[in-house]
């Protein structure tokens, strides 16, 4: 049995056992059971990848499996992982294994809550594995569509209204993927006559130019849209701010990175003439991102929405390293999605476990919450810091790279951009100790507050997780670094082949 | 090469015994945690000083230079395929200066503060917030390269934010914390972009490197990139602007006032001794890179230093809160030093000024801290921040006064006091370079001893003011650390700084030039005695001066209205003018034309449901109707 | 025996049900009726189906068992239909094609 199946039909068995389960606690046993076996296996998997790498195996792809699957279009069921992929499904696994202990109390149709968060985490973890474009698709589709029924069914707020707009918008990216992914299938062979759904095979040979013009706005917006590109990001806010927290925690934490993760694996990877000549745009796009969703979240009053513009920010700086295409800010990028899916994991949760507690989500109703939950209060605060970039958090590291790598273009334009996004670094600590000035500090605006309680054990268990992952990234990024930076060789080579120049606007 | 490894432990203490009584602190005594912050100091500070003896007298050979060396150094991020961030222990005669005034003002805050925080709810937490801050100050002070140094210069940033903040359920406090760590991290953004240039112009972060006279920064000389500087130069001065920020230098300065909120000690400890010199010691660090490749970088620091030294003294003048007082006088004395070094040059005596801004910087950990810490002591004994609130305490606090007296003495610069050897040969040196810079630290140094005499004069004499409950002598713990940085405020101008710490690390003589020292010494005694006039009974005559300056007194009262600019600048501007159009932009352009699309498309779909009526004999009409027009179609027609 | 009633008076017969049907159910509102409308058209069929098979085919037999098969089947679903009848009128009171329409949108 190859490993890297284990991850899809771990989550999968996990979801067969909870049908048969009786009751809320049988049924969030058995999902904390399987995603403690999907944590732990994720963990073996960054050891074994760590030791194939060290023992001399240089393929791009490890652990590749492969099984013809649908002949007539040459579909075939293709997995395999570099470093980055490894980086992304132990991200997943945190925050899936996180996520489950967040709503230990969800009490309203548990078992088909579970069942479906479940079957979110095994369209990540599908996605992640996959090299075969077209199974890679599907499983995205696996991942987007119980987003809308966890939203719309266990959502607060519009939450009708706020699932259908993610679903919609998001599903308005897959149609526009659908159409890039297919451009690539039919220019996949150029040659052989064979066509092919492979990512190594499609990274061989070099797409005509005239079709990547065509084909690389497609997939990059298509991607672009789960990574909350501007001016696609309006889903973001709304859907976060209705979805329960669990939700909430995945979509931000995982899903969105999946846009990340696809524009930089399929968009760059496999078109990167074009990638050069247009990235002025999207460059254009993703700088306006990072400043307007950080200013954007100043003037928020709900927590949900703070959090949710933060993550356009952040997002946005995901999108604005690819675009600039070298190895550092290439590596920036994983390392910014790893970062910024546990922080805004960690936000999430906790803005869930105040919720519950207080009942509100508005800044201006809520104060000096740290009085009475300090446990919660200290971990907002370490989840704040690292937002803002405090070095020995996991965000300093990601935000580092990013603009050492974007700085490395010399012309005015990319400068210009590079500088724009590093001001986010004020803008962010502006908002986040607004909010944390607000929340947590200063007296206790209501009574009722003062007989809240501190975290219970699950949700203690749910934010360390988090917090020392975020740690771990921090004080040691050498490791993910390096490890991210071997698998980033072979993308960057076939970068560097092409003979384009960036076009630059100044 | 001598063997310096253990140095590593240094950094090391503070941050363990953080996380112990981080994580732990809640559970033990309050008094627990507060002796093993402290004994973890004392360890620090035994190392430090032997580390100090050793690496200027022990280990140093007669008659060789101070060179600077790396006790320990490992990889921490790999950047580019040149650039690499490390982490590390260097030791040159700036670090280990500044190791040996970090450890020591540190040792004594952590004992003052067992017993300035007695009885706090949140001692435990004071006491691992301020090992937090003794590790990151002192990774910053042994910085092997500029990026480690950011590293840790957010690191204090953010203990000095968690600090000032301390009584969080003050509002004023959150606010000025807030305030505080958003203008270091603005100045903080030009730090990181002036190293992203320095970097990407010299491949390197290390200050060896860069610093040594063959080295890449020094072949980026010359040329004009950007308004006629060259680009290590816009590099150094962005550079510089964090250094600005950090050290409350105009018009960065606004954070460091209200950052008094905080408990005393950390303002002796941060916002005095240490953490707000991190800009002089950025730029004694760099100094050999400004002063070859980027004088018109240096000359920008020699005038912000002059101009914020005079600016804060004379707020000074008029302010009433004491810490406030001693908040504007320390960024004046930073000012000083950062003229000091702006006015030096490179090599034997013309790097006088670089040796005097250290010098100055040492000793003035000393009577700063001291004078915070004795200002602590009198709150602690009047629970009150306003002078006016005191009066006639000599006679109550009898060791406070001595101390204050002695701190207040050197600060106004009279021999032999240690700020008089210091204060001195900055003087000498802006004379020797620049006479307008002169005039000016001239007239401040006069401007401090009124000021500072004016603040003695009100607290210990003046009225008798009659308090509710008679004001007694802080205990031994708060007395004992006020004796020690007295004794050091004494004696520490005798240290050899011109053999010690100099630009090249070669020893120069020094000699003090009675043309400048005795004008100096004149207008100090000169402000000490119009304060003496002045204050030292209860007279009309400050009102009358006040007067006498008109609108001039109003605006210095009110701090020349920056707070107000600032104020402006966030809340309204910021705030107002920009994340709000931004914020109503996003819901309703952005997110109203997602919603447009999907409104056209039900209305459309609202327009055409008519068809799918489901009443089976409308279909039934249509499709008869249909076939009768295909039949005509089909059989007339074709 | 031929000629005694041409095909066409049959056709012509038969034509007359089949559009009086269509027009019965395309106007009636009343779901009996429109059965009935139904059981118009499939027997104006029926005739179709045994006059071609008499005057055309006479040797075979196959009309006729259309037309058996036709009844049949009429008969089923005039069975099911006014099951389906009785129900919608036991819930809504009315056998008004109009007024059922809990489904639509």
């Amino acid at each position: 049995m190859n490993i890297l199946s284990l991850f899809v039909l771990i989550p999968v068995l996990t979801s067969v056992a909870i049908v048969f389960t009786k009751n809320m606690k049988q049924t969030r046993v058995a999902s904390a059971i399987g995603m403690s076996i999907q944590l732990i296996l994720a963990a073996i998997l960054v050891f074994l990848y760590l030791n194939e790498r060290q023992a001399g195996n240089t393929a791009e792809m490890l652990f590749t499996y492969d099984a013809l699957w649908f002949p007539s279009l040459n579909i075939h069921y293709a997995v395999g992982v570099d470093g980055i992929s490894v980086a992304m499904i132990a991200l997943t696994g945190v925050v899936v294994f996180a996520g489950i202990f967040a709503s230990w109390n969800m009490e309203f149709l548990t078992r088909e809550f579970f069942i479906s968060l479940i079957l979110l985490a095994t369209g990540v973890f599908g996605f992640f594995i996959s090299i075969d474009l077209f199974t890679m698709f599907l499983f995205y589709e696996v991942a987007v569509i119980p987003m809308y029924l966890l939203i719309g069914i266990w959502g607060s707020g519009p939450k009708e209204y706020s699932a259908m707009k993610l679903t919609l918008m998001l599903m308005g990216g897959s149609a526009l993927l659908m159409v890039g992914l297919l451009g690539i299938y039919f220019y996949s062979a150029p040659e052989t006559g064979i066509l092919t759904w492979n990512l190594l095979e499609i990274s061989k040979i070099n797409i005509p130019i005239e079709m990547q013009r065509f084909l690389f706005p497609f997939t990059f917006i298509g991607f672009g849209i789960l990574g909350a590109l501007f001016p696609f990001h309006t889903w973001s806010p709304d859907g976060h701010a209705s979805a329960p927290t669990a939700v909430s925690m995945l979509h931000a934490g995982v899903l969105m990175k999946l846009g990340g993760y696809g524009a930089f694996r399929v968009a760059i990877f496999l078109m990167p003439d074009a990638a050069q000549e247009q990235a002025w745009i999207f460059l254009i796009l993703t700088s306006i991102s990072v400043v307007y969703g950080a200013f954007g979240a100043i003037w928020q009053k709900d927590l949900k929405y703070i959090n949710a513009y933060s993550s356009v920010s952040h997002c946005g700086l995901v999108l604005f390293a690819v675009l600039m295409m070298n190895q550092t800010a290439f590596n920036g990028a994983i390392i910014q999605m790893i970062s910024h899916g546990l922080m805004t994991a960690l936000f999430f949760a906790l803005i869930g476990m105040i919720y519950g507690r207080t009942h509100t989500r508005m800044i201006n109703e809520m104060g000096g919450l740290m009085k009475v939950m300090p446990f919660l209060g200290v971990v907002y605060v370490i989840a704040g810091l690292a937002s803002l970039g405090l070095p020995g958090l996991s965000g300093f590291v990601a935000e580092m790279t990013i603009f050492f790598g974007a700085f490395q273009h010399t012309d005015f334009f990319h400068r210009f951009l590079t500088i724009m996004a590093t001001t986010s670094i004020v803008v962010t600590a502006v908002y986040i100790l607004r909010v944390v000035g607000i929340l947590l500090l200063g007296p206790i605006k209501n009574d009722h507050f003062l007989h809240l309680e501190d975290a219970k054990w699950h949700e203690r268990l749910s934010t360390i997780t988090l917090v020392l992952a975020i740690a771990a990234i921090g004080i040691a990024p050498l490791w993910l670094s390096d490890m991210i930076n071997v698998s980033l060789a072979p993308i960057v080579n076939k970068i560097s082949m092409t003979g384009f120049e960036f076009t630059s606007l100044f | 090469m001598i063997d310096y490894t253990y140095t590593l432990l240094i950094p090391l203490i503070p941050f363990v015994v953080f996380l112990f009584t981080g994580l732990a602190g809640h559970k033990m005594k309050p008094m627990t945690s507060g002796l093993i912050g402290t004994t973890g100091l004392f360890a620090v500070t035994i190392l430090s000083y032997l580390t100090a003896i050793r690496y200027f007298w022990t280990d140093h050979v007669e008659g060789a230079g101070y060179s600077s060396l790396k006790a320990f150094e490992i990889q921490w991020l790999h950047l580019t395929e040149k650039l690499t961030i490390n982490l590390g222990v260097l030791l040159d005669p700036i670090s280990v200066m500044m190791l040996v005034v970090v450890s020591t003002v540190s040792f004594m805050v952590h004992i003052y503060s067992l017993g300035y925080m007695k009885g706090d709810t949140g001692f435990a937490r004071f006491y691992a917030f301020l090992s937090l801050f003794t590790f990151a100050m002192l990774g910053l002070v042994l910085a092997t390269n500029i990026f480690q140094m950011y590293i840790f210069w957010e690191l204090v940033g953010v203990s000095s934010f968690l600090l000032i903040g301390f009584y969080y359920e003050k509002p004023s406090a959150v606010a000025a914390s807030k305030k505080a760590f958003i203008v270091t991290r603005f100045a903080d953004l030009g730090f990181l972009i002036g190293i992203l240039m320095l970097s990407f112009m010299t491949d390197t972060f290390d200050f060896q490197t860069l610093v040594s006279p063959t080295g890449p920064a020094m072949a980026q000389a010359g040329g004009a990139a950007f308004l006629g500087l060259s680009g290590i130069t816009w590099a150094l001065i962005f550079v510089f602007m964090g250094g600005a920020g950090k050290s409350a230098m105009f018009p960065l300065h606004i954070w460091l006032p209200d950052a008094m909120e905080g408990p005393t000690p950390v303002s002796a400890l941060i916002h005095a001794a240490t953490m707000v010199v991190a800009g002089v010691y950025l730029v004694a660090r760099l100094f050999p890179v400004y002063s070859m490749v980027a004088p018109d970088a240096l000359h920008v620091v020699a005038w912000v230093g002059g101009i914020s030294s005079l600016f804060a003294a004379i707020i000074a003048c008029t302010q009433t809160d004491i810490k406030r007082v001693l908040a504007y006088s320390t960024m004046s004395q930073i000012g000083y030093m950062m003229l000091a070094l702006g006015v030096s040059g490179y090599g034997g005596h013309d790097g006088l000024g670089f040796m005097a801004g250290n010098f100055h910087l040492f000793t003035h950990a000393m009577f700063k801290a001291l004078l915070f810490l004795g200002a602590g002591a009198i709150i602690h004994a009047v629970h009150s921040n306003d002078m006016r609130d005191m009066g006639g305490l000599r006679k109550y606090l009898p060791i406070t006064h001595i101390t204050f007296l002695i701190a207040c003495l050197t600060i106004a610069g009279l021999p032999p006091l240690s700020g008089f050897f210091s204060k001195d040969e900055i003087l000498v040196a802006a004379f020797h370079s620049n006479m307008p810079l002169f005039i000016i630290e001239f007239a401040v140094a006069g401007l401090t001893a009124f000021y500072m005499f004016r603040l003695y004069y009100s607290i210990f004499w003046g009225k008798d003011t009659h308090y509710h409950h008679t004001p007694h002598e802080a205990p031994a713990t708060m007395t004992i650390p006020l004796l020690i940085l007295a004794f050091g405020a004494v004696f520490s101008g005798f240290l050899p700084f011109h053999e010690l710490v100099t630009s090249d690390g070669l020893p120069f003589e020094a000699h003090i030039e009675y043309a400048v020292a005795i004008p100096s010494v004149l207008i100090g005694i000169l402000g000490i005695v119009i304060a003496t006039l002045m204050y030292r009974k209860v007279s009309t005559s400050p009102a009358k001066l006040a007067n006498g300056f008109g609108s001039f007194y109003t605006w210095a009262y009110h701090k020349f209205y920056m707070d107000e600019v600032y104020l402006f600048m966030t809340k309204k501007v910021i705030f107002n003018y920009i994340s709000r159009p931004v914020a109503w932009f996003d819901r309703h352009i952005v997110d109203g034309f997602m919603n447009l699309i999907a409104h056209v498309i039900e209305r459309s779909a609202y327009l055409i449901k008519g068809f799918q009526s489901g009443r089976i004999q409308q279909y039934g009409y249509v499709f008869v109707s249909g076939t009768i027009v295909l039949v005509i179609i089909f059989v007339y027609l074709w | 025996m031929t000629g005694t009633i041409p095909l066409q008076y049959f056709l012509i017969i038969s034509t007359l049900m089949f559009f009086t049907g269509i027009y019965g159910f395309l106007t009636r509102k009343n779901l009996i009726t429109m059965l009935m409308s139904i059981e118009l058209i499939l027997n104006s069929v029926n005739i179709n189906f045994v006059a071609f098979n008499r005057y055309l085919y006479p040797d075979n037999l196959h009309g006729h068992f259309f037309s058996l098969i036709v009844i049949a089947v009429a008969a089923a679903e005039a069975a099911v239909a006014i099951a389906i009848i009785i129900n919608i009128y036991r819930n809504f009171r009315s056998i008004d094609v109009d007024k059922v329409d809990e489904m639509k949108f």
